[in-house]
């Protein structure tokens, strides 16, 4: 088989991680990063050799009457409970799942390269590496999972390593909680996948990708007629496995775990937290398309969710003051994007043009928003503060740094001819498809996301010139520019990719056709939102300030995230924790252990005192034994007189 | 009647066994100790002689006298000095022991003495069961035969064997 | 004069109960074990005369005395074996100088 080599994209990884992880520590920091970059590297030529071989090759019948056909490369039963029930583990070759090979490996790699400069030094070095390594296996074993039950494993996996690396700086306690954070909440989304899963498959009877998308209305309507609280069963199935989806990539209102993971490390942000993990939520929904366009009430809720999600981080993105915050709004915006593209997408309306925008969203997004982040990663690593009052005037001390953000701010803008652009274009076709509703609202949040990107732009690179002291601002390592001039590179050229002749929702291809009336207006509202922000913060002035003043309310609302936090500290604390979960812990406390206290302390009471009947002398026992025998006998005797 | 040989014999082996007994758990040295235990078990055998059971009389002092025997006497001179001081009991450890055994006697002499009915039974026949009856009773499957527990007791004492060499061995 | 069954079982009772008096007085562990086999030793005694006064036409009693002699041996045996290698751990045979089995 000719993609059996595909397992070496798991395999390296995942020995990377063990050998790292147990023996990285005699090691000295160079030589493990060193290590651990050049197996990256490799993985990554192997994973372009694959994608490369999976479009373009012609031997292995992966082009069959001009649909893209899903090769199972690998499959081996792992656990077989029954007959049907057969949980199997393998390699799924297929149009999205070779692009997020590329996609993951080029971001992993590049964060790789960029940590050997950014964690120059740092304390737990080879760990950093060993839980790279770790979260790459799981995301590559994500992407290509033959089943939803590997999937599912995998989901967790990267969960786990979300976990570790958000909790890198493990003395800081403000990481500790962030770390926590994100596992209770993307554990809380993965209960309703997991219970999606298992109604799906319960009535499906299968776990298989390939089963459940060749034939999705029969697969619909397996369940038909089971119903619960109004709505058929597969529409909850698949809603609770979107929930799962919606947890990972931060929909609101599960949104809240993403902005605190910026405690973690920046290059660890900027793959996990922009490019791959977060988009897994896509990944899922994108891979489950068939049945959820069998189920068009779910794809509208997708639709509400990832219009609001939009929406909201767009407008908390316009008021942070912390850099990185920003751009994990601007994540949560942008993967709202693609989210609400899959939800517009219908195959009958516009060849289904909402999935393959959504895709190549996806592509160009991670490109452009792993640039940003490594390079307010860079930024960061020169002025040692999140804050943007610590910044202003950069450009002159970081020439390359700003000139690869500014590109990244110019693609997420939509400016042609940056990649974004295109991206951006094809989903607001998708939307204006779909109803004008979506089509409008979406085309403001693109106007919002040129503000605030070039907001925080100006705030870094221009405004103000702060007395840096002793320690003047310098620019990067080469260790660190090179990442950036690469994804810079990528960023602007990827938008000319024909992608949708790589990746459409039927894998037919797909030719894409600018539409001059959407994209004039797109360029035009981003152009507008540009220009407002040249205005407002090119040069330290008054006038944001004032701004502020006169929307005071709102401006407050926002910065404070809209009260989401808080909210869901009412709710945990106030309302579970303090209605429900204390009384049970009372009951448990007293009641519970209360009993087993009292049995404990009267058996223990009791065997001390009688314990001196045991005086391990044998004589002693035989002398009890005996009279007891005798007594017996006695009683006995005049029992029976 | 009995003939007045066979009296005489009983009488000297009861009286041996009494004798013996008493003299077995009264003596203070103990290597005398197992020496009256042995004139016990010649008695008993001689007992089982006189109620016509050959082999049993003969895996007595086969086993019994030969055997166990044997090894009190080769433990005893392994873990006491032969001329070690005799041991010497307390008076209330004494009076305790003898009060039990008493006791223990009455209970079941009166026991014996009340139920009269069978007791004063005496032997129809002396009739000699004869070895190849014994074997055929131990090497057989069917009802009254013991093949089972007589492997039963070859495995027990194969564990036997074994446990006391692990047990005893040195380390 | 008859030879009665009782006159079997009367010194077969005093064996017995020299047999418990001894075990509880002695303070050498061989000599205790001494008094077990003659309590033993009183039983089969008994098995035998109930066997023959009671049931001549059968064997029950015999067969069940051969194999407690089996097991008193293997007892013995072991019990020894027990006993040499306390021995070598404490020096001294005495019964009260083995009270590990307390509380």
């Amino acid at each position: 088989m000719e993609f059996s080599y595909t397992l070496a994209v798991l395999i390296i990884p995942i020995l990377m991680f063990l050998f790292l992880g147990l023996v990285g520590m005699k090691l000295s920091n160079k030589v493990a990063g060193v290590i651990g970059t050049t197996a990256m590297g490799i993985v990554t030529a192997i994973a372009y050799a694959i994608a490369f071989t999976y479009f373009f090759g012609d031997s292995q019948g992966q082009v069959i009457d001009g649909v893209r056909q899903q090769l199972e490369v690998v499959n081996f039963t792992w656990l077989q409970f029954t007959d049907n029930l057969i949980i199997k583990l393998g390699v799924l070759l297929d149009p999205i799942a070779a692009m997020m090979l590329i996609v993951i490996t080029t971001v992993s790699f590049m964060v790789h390269l960029y940590s050997l400069g950014y964690m120059k030094g740092e304390k737990g070095f080879q760990r950093y590496y060993a839980f790279l390594s770790l979260f790459t296996f799981s995301m590559l074993g994500l992407v290509v999972a033959t089943n939803i039950f590997q999937m599912y494993i995998f989901w967790e996996l990267v969960g786990v390593s979300s976990y570790l690396l958000i909790g890198f700086y493990y003395t800081k306690p403000a990481a500790v909680a962030a770390s926590k954070k994100a596992f209770i909440v993307t554990r809380f989304a993965d209960l309703g996948f997991l219970i999606g899963i298992l109604i799906l498959s319960f009535y499906t009877q299968t776990f298989d990708f390939l089963t459940l998308t060749s034939n999705p209305s029969s697969m619909i309507s397996t369940a038909s007629g089971a119903t619960f609280m109004g709505c058929s069963v597969m529409a909850w199935a698949l809603t609770l496995i979107f929930m799962g989806g919606a947890g990972k990539s931060a929909m609101f209102p599960l949104h809240i775990w993403l902005p605190d993971a910026m405690e973690g490390p920046t290059p660890v942000s900027a793959l996990i937290h922009a490019a791959t993990m977060v988009v897994a939520g896509v990944y899922l929904v994108a891979r489950l398309f068939p049945l959820y366009a069998c189920e068009v009430g779910v794809l509208e809720i997708i639709t509400v969710i990832g219009a609001v999600t939009a929406l909201y981080a767009a407008m908390v993105a316009c008021v942070q003051s912390d850099i990185k915050r920003v751009l994990a709004f601007s994540t949560i915006s942008q993967i709202a994007f693609m989210i609400t593209s899959l939800g517009v997408a219908r195959p009958e309306i516009h060849e289904g043009v909402g999935y393959m925008a959504s895709m190549f969203h996806l592509f160009t997004h991670a490109m452009f928003k792993a640039l940003l982040f490594l390079g307010a990663g860079a930024i960061i690593h020169a002025v040692h503060s999140n804050e943007v009052k610590d910044m202003g005037g950069l450009r002159k001390y970081m020439p390359i740094c700003h000139i690869t953000f500014l590109i990244g701010c110019l693609a997420i803008a939509g400016i042609p001819p940056f990649s974004g652009f295109f991206s951006k274009d094809e989903i607001l076709v998708a939307a204006y498809s779909n109803s004008p509703l979506w089509g409008i609202w979406l085309t403001v949040v693109a106007g919002m996301t040129a503000f605030y990107m070039f907001r925080v732009y100006y705030l870094i690179f221009w405004w103000n010139n702060p007395d840096y002291g002793h320690h003047t601002p310098h620019e990067s390592p080469a260790t660190m520019t090179i990442p950036l001039i690469f994804l810079a590179t990528v960023s602007i050229f990827a938008g000319f990719i024909p992608f949708g002749e790589f990746v459409s929702w039927n894998r037919e291809t797909y030719t894409i056709h600018l539409n001059w009336t959407v994209a004039t207006t797109s360029v035009l509202v981003a152009l507008a939102g540009i220009a407002l922000a040249t205005k407002l913060y090119m040069k330290e002035n008054k006038a944001p300030a004032a701004m502020a003043d006169k929307v005071r309310g709102l401006w407050t609302a926002a910065y404070h995230r809209f009260y989401m936090d808080e909210l869901y500290q009412f709710i945990t604390h106030r309302i579970i924790f303090g209605c429900v979960s204390k009384p049970i812990a009372w009951f448990d406390r007293h009641i519970i252990d209360g009993t087993m206290d009292m049995l404990a302390t009267v058996t223990n009471s009791a065997s001390y005192a009688i314990r001196k009947l045991q005086s391990g002398s044998i004589q002693g026992y035989v002398m009890v034994y005996f009279v007891g025998v005798i007594l017996l006998a006695v009683i006995t005797y005049i029992c029976l007189i | 009647m009995e003939s007045v040989g066979n009296i005489v014999i009983y009488f000297i082996i009861a009286i041996a066994i009494i004798v013996f007994s008493v003299l077995t758990v009264t003596s203070r040295r103990i290597l005398r100790s197992a020496t009256y235990l042995l004139f016990v078990l010649f008695a008993t055998a001689g007992l089982y002689f006189q109620l016509g059971y050959e082999f049993l009389g003969a895996v007595q002092i086969a086993v019994y006298a030969g055997g166990i025997l044997v090894l009190f006497v080769f433990a005893i001179l392994l873990t006491s000095k032969p001329a070690a001081e005799a041991e010497r009991l307390t008076t209330k450890k004494r009076w305790l022991g003898l009060t039990a055994a008493i006791l223990g006697a009455l209970v079941c002499g009166y026991a014996l003495l009340s139920s009269s009915i069978f007791c004063g039974k005496t032997i129809d026949s002396v009739l000699n069961v004869d070895m190849q009856t014994i074997g055929h009773a131990l090497m057989g499957t069917e009802k009254y035969q013991y093949l089972l527990p007589f492997e039963a007791v070859s495995i027990l004492l194969l564990a036997c064997i074994i446990g006391g060499v692990v047990v005893a061995r040195k380390r | 004069m008859e030879i009665t069954m009782y006159m079997y079982l009367i010194p077969s009772l005093i064996m017995f109960c020299c047999g418990v008096y001894g075990f509880i007085t002695r303070k050498n562990m061989i000599a205790i074990l001494i008094s077990l086999e003659l309590m033993l030793n009183a039983v089969d005694i008994n098995f035998v005369v109930f066997n023959r006064f009671l049931f001549p036409g059968q064997m029950e009693g015999m067969i069940f005395t051969l194999f407690a002699i089996a097991i008193a041996a293997a007892e013995t045996a072991l019990a020894i074996a027990i006993i040499i290698n306390i021995f070598r751990v404490v020096k001294n045979l005495d019964i009260r100088d083995i009270t590990k089995m307390k509380f």
